[in-house]
């Protein structure tokens, strides 16, 4: 029995993109116990529901997060339809789906790339941002922006893609697709990858249901949930199944998120075949009223909007409970056992995005 | 074999051309939908001032009486809400990003109609 000691980790951390801090208490190398500390980038973003109309804050919304931005965007429009009773064209819905899957594209690719530096190969990290860059492309040419989408709004989007740029995305994406399978099996196939990542941080199947994980997290540890199964916007006529792994260790999360990587690219081929004519959205008559709550799946995991409206242009209350906060009681859950050397890598298999957490 | 999975790739991208843009000698594709910076044609203007009411973060403003036009750069954030709600479609989306400053002062564009000539 060695002595305790107890290392500081982060909030400025080279393995972390975003500020967290986490009192790691050692026995020698070994991690005993985690104590979480956030609130580092509050920016009180919910607050500002009493400043901007209804209309103007989904430019809010889509700014919680730069990494999920189009489905903060689409599930506060949500939310604001659902308040005033309007539902958006057909047409909408379709490209809806289709931004939000690039969207999971991007983050997932992003998250490789962070994965990759933090177990130290960055010719793998270069790599999967190298594709990550196309898929951007894709972004800038449908909507605009590479990062912020701004092409969602309430009633329905802002920019339509016409079908032949669509049918040639979803050509494109194939090419991709044979890329990301390569990169994708040297995470799952490497034997000095599998090394880092095999047996680090085990979650059982009845720990993350108990603990309320959300998303990869969650579907890692074999629980088959997927917030797209309840059918929100068109998900529902399209055909596909929750990707899960039996391990629930972090190589089983990096195999559902590469695993989700190729169901994107099956919903986006799916949902181009079956897109329809039509407007692409509805003019907005009168406020929202009442209180509602929506839920969609992000890149990592189920995000949930609360919204009420008093019947006034502005919304009275917002609260969103993002997929990272419903995550940290699972990453602490995961922490005490492991090597200090693996935590780097345990925090980033919950892909943590602290901006979104704080608002 | 597994382990060479990645020298596979990385042997491939060896006699490849680079991936990156060699900034500033060669520049970045535009594509024509990206949003790069607030444009106006002055001479259409009407300054109804809805721009200014529609932008999210305030960074327009419009001075009826002196026939001017102004934009924050440094403020807005490029989300295209002005160009939809304009009636005279005298604001325009360029596909070019406004040159960096080295002082706010610099960032703020103003424009102001000439008078008519008789």
């Amino acid at each position: 029995m060695g002595m305790r000691t107890i290392i500081p980790f982060g909030p400025q951390h080279p393995v972390l993109p975003e500020p967290i801090h986490l009192d790691l208490v050692l026995e020698d190398e070994k991690v005993i116990e985690a104590i979480p500390r956030i609130g580092f980038i509050h920016r009180g973003l919910e607050k500002l529901v009493e400043k901007k109309d209804y209309q103007e804050f989904v430019y809010v919304a889509e700014r919680i997060c730069g990494i999920c931005a189009f489905i903060h965007g689409l599930t506060y429009s949500l939310a604001a339809e659902k308040l005033m009773n309007i539902e958006a064209p057909r047409r909408a819905q379709f490209l809806r789906v289709i931004w939000s899957e690039i969207a999971r594209l991007q983050s997932h690719l992003l998250w490789m790339g962070l994965m990759a530096d933090a177990f130290g190969f960055e010719s793998l990290f270069m790599h999967s941002w190298r594709i990550r860059e196309k898929i951007l492309n894709i972004i800038e040419e449908t909507t605009g922006g590479r990062v912020i989408f701004s092409s969602c709004k309430v009633g329905g989007v802002r920019y339509d893609i016409d079908n032949d740029t669509l049918k040639r995305i979803v050509r494109d994406l194939k090419e991709y697709e044979k890329e990301m399978r390569a990169v994708g099996d040297v995470f799952l196939k490497d034997s000095s990858v599998r090394h880092r990542l095999c047996g680090v941080g085990v979650l059982s199947k009845e720990e993350a249901y108990r603990l309320g994980a959300v998303g990869p997290m969650l579907r890692a540890s074999n629980f088959a949930q997927d917030l797209r199964q309840t059918g929100y916007c068109v998900y529902g006529e399209l055909d596909f199944a929750p990707v899960v792994h039996p391990d629930g260790d972090a190589y089983a999360r990096c195999a559902v998120r590469i695993g989700e990587l190729y169901q994107s690219i099956s919903l986006i081929a799916q949902a181009v075949d079956k897109i329809e004519e039509g407007p692409i959205d509805v003019k907005l008559r009168g406020f929202p009223t009442g209180e509602c709550f929506v839920r969609t799946e992000q890149p990592r995991g189920e995000v949930i909007y609360y919204a009420k409206a008093n019947g006034t242009k502005f919304l009275e209350r917002l609260r969103v409970r993002t997929p990272t906060f419903a995550n940290i009681p699972a990453l602490l859950k995961c922490l005490p056992g492991c090597e200090l050397a693996d935590v780097p890598v345990l925090v980033l298999t919950v892909d943590p995005c602290i901006s979104c957490t704080e608002r | 074999m597994a382990s060479f999975k990645m020298s596979g790739i990385l042997l491939k991208h060896l006699f490849r051309k680079a991936k990156t843009v060699r900034y500033p000698s060669e520049k970045k594709k535009m594509f024509p939908r990206t949003r790069g910076s607030i444009g106006i044609d002055i001479s259409l203007c009407i300054f109804c001032g809805i721009c200014r009411k529609k932008c999210p973060t305030g960074a327009i403003t419009v001075d009826k009486p002196a026939k001017a036009w102004g934009i924050d750069r440094g403020r807005c954030i490029l989300c295209n809400a002005c160009v939809e709600v304009c009636p005279k479609k005298c604001l325009v989306m360029g596909n070019a990003f406004a040159a960096t400053a080295l002082t706010r002062d610099e960032l703020r564009f103003r424009v102001e109609q000439s008078p008519v000539s008789a």
